[in-house]
């Protein structure tokens, strides 16, 4: 019986393939490879590019992977692919964006939040007002 | 007697509401299984992350991440998941609860808390209590993509990595079934090793390319953002479920108060047609 591999392609949001394959290549960091069963235990990062996954009748899979991580044991490829578009500098802006919202959130004292602040008050006098009219209904009988 | 008219009206407005919140009952129904299906396809890159992690657990690889080791706690920090809007039942507010509690906790252990928040319902939360917050990440919509996570994360994962924080927690709501949401405030930082694969237990260890410490940055990265993915997903499967419930209540108490209303209506009628019919015969009687 010919060796086959498993292959997984997952990212965060789904799940993309999973099934076996005769060879499975994919674009490393270092270079492309190749994965035939039996491969050493390898733990790398992908570059972008196409993963292709040579099935077992022959034909042929592409996945286009915008990066992420190719893990190898013997028999199982776990390819855990990013969706989105990574970059240090890119993360870093994302980083500092939602920083920024934070302070601003915290020194902006008008819109959303002053809203859910009237709601509160509201509600207070409402309870206030529920407590003294029963008090005046009480006192009545 | 109260007048017919004015409790024609009250049973029309009522009426309307209840169209309202049945058709948000019916909407949630649907977008809870939207979302269900999206916290399913998310599981299997979560789970397959934490084998890799696990594995390398177990690899002894000449490098330890500051990931994977636990060191004395002063500060610690907290990611947490809200909805953006309300009309949820009180999926926030028992969230809130359990995360104060928590929070307490460490604030008598003398350490202090940064909090980064996704979801709108906990910027205003944590702005009227007054919390650190360094993150927030609102309007992430029904279908939030990693993406939008990227930031809030990173500013966690950068303040561990400089020793402003020395320990990650993750509080959401955990989807147990459609009646039932139970808010859970859960480690992220250091990563808790899982000794439940022992099947390989003799040595091993990964070649890495390029290197261990790059690979494991991205990986462990990665990780984490996974796993605060899959809280969001959760939580918005929650709030769709929360939501479906308690429009479900709102429509049967609608319906409740328009009976009542409808009894009260049928009595003033007639008690306004024996009037009339009395009047008539007095008048006809003294004519």
């Amino acid at each position: 019986m010919a060796m086959t591999l498993h292959v997984d392609i997952v990212s965060a949001e789904a799940e993309i393939f999973s099934g076996t394959a005769n060879m499975v290549f994919a674009p490393a960091e270092m270079g492309e490879v190749g994965i035939a069963p039996r491969h050493t235990p390898l733990l790398t990062r992908l570059k972008p590019g196409e993963v292709r996954v040579q099935m077992e009748g022959k034909d042929e899979q592409f996945f286009y992977v915008s990066g992420g991580i190719l893990e190898i044991q013997p028999h199982v490829v776990t390819v855990l692919a990013d969706t989105a578009l990574r970059a240090k500098d890119l993360d870093e802006a994302q980083a500092l964006r939602t920083k920024e919202r934070a302070e601003k959130a915290i020194a902006d004292k008008v819109g959303d939040f002053d809203y859910a602040k009237a709601q509160a008050e509201l509600a207070e006098a409402v309870a206030q007002l529920h407590a003294i009219q029963r008090m005046r209904k009480q006192t009545k009988r | 007697m109260a007048g017919a008219k004015e409790i024609r009206t009250q049973i029309k407005s009522i009426k309307n509401t209840q169209k309202i919140t049945k058709a948000m009952e019916m909407v949630a129904a649907s977008k809870m299984r939207k979302a269900q299906d999206r916290m399913r396809a998310s599981r299997p890159y979560a789970e397959k992350m934490k084998n890799v992690v696990a594995h390398m657990g177990k690899a002894h690889p000449e490098y330890r991440h500051p990931y994977l080791i636990e060191r004395p706690a002063k500060r610690i920090g907290l990611i947490v998941i809200s909805t953006d809007r309300g009309l949820c039942g009180g999926l926030n507010i028992n969230l809130f609860k359990r995360t104060v509690a928590a929070m307490k906790q460490w604030r008598d252990q003398q350490l202090e808390i940064d909090v980064a928040v996704i979801g709108t319902k906990a910027m205003s939360f944590f702005k009227r209590l007054g919390g650190n917050v360094v993150a927030e990440a609102p309007h992430l919509g029904d279908m939030p993509k990693l993406e939008d996570l990227i930031g809030s994360v990173k500013v966690m994962l950068d303040a561990y990595d400089k020793g402003e924080i020395d320990r990650l927690y993750l509080a959401n709501n955990v989807f147990v079934n459609t009646m039932t949401q139970s808010p859970e405030v859960e480690q992220l930082l250091p990563v808790i090793g899982d000794d439940s694969d022992k099947q390989i237990a003799h040595h091993w260890d990964y070649i890495y390319e390029p290197d261990a410490k790059q690979v494991m940055d991205g990986l462990l990265m990665r990780y984490i953002e996974s796993l605060v993915y899959q809280g969001l997903v959760e939580n918005i499967a929650c709030e769709m479920a929360a939501r479906m419930v308690a429009m479900k209540a709102a429509s049967d108490n609608a319906g409740n108060l328009i009976d009542e209303l409808q009894l009260v209506y049928n009595k003033a009628r007639q008690a306004a047609i024996t009037q009339e019919l009395s009047e008539i015969v007095s008048g006809a009687a003294a004519v």
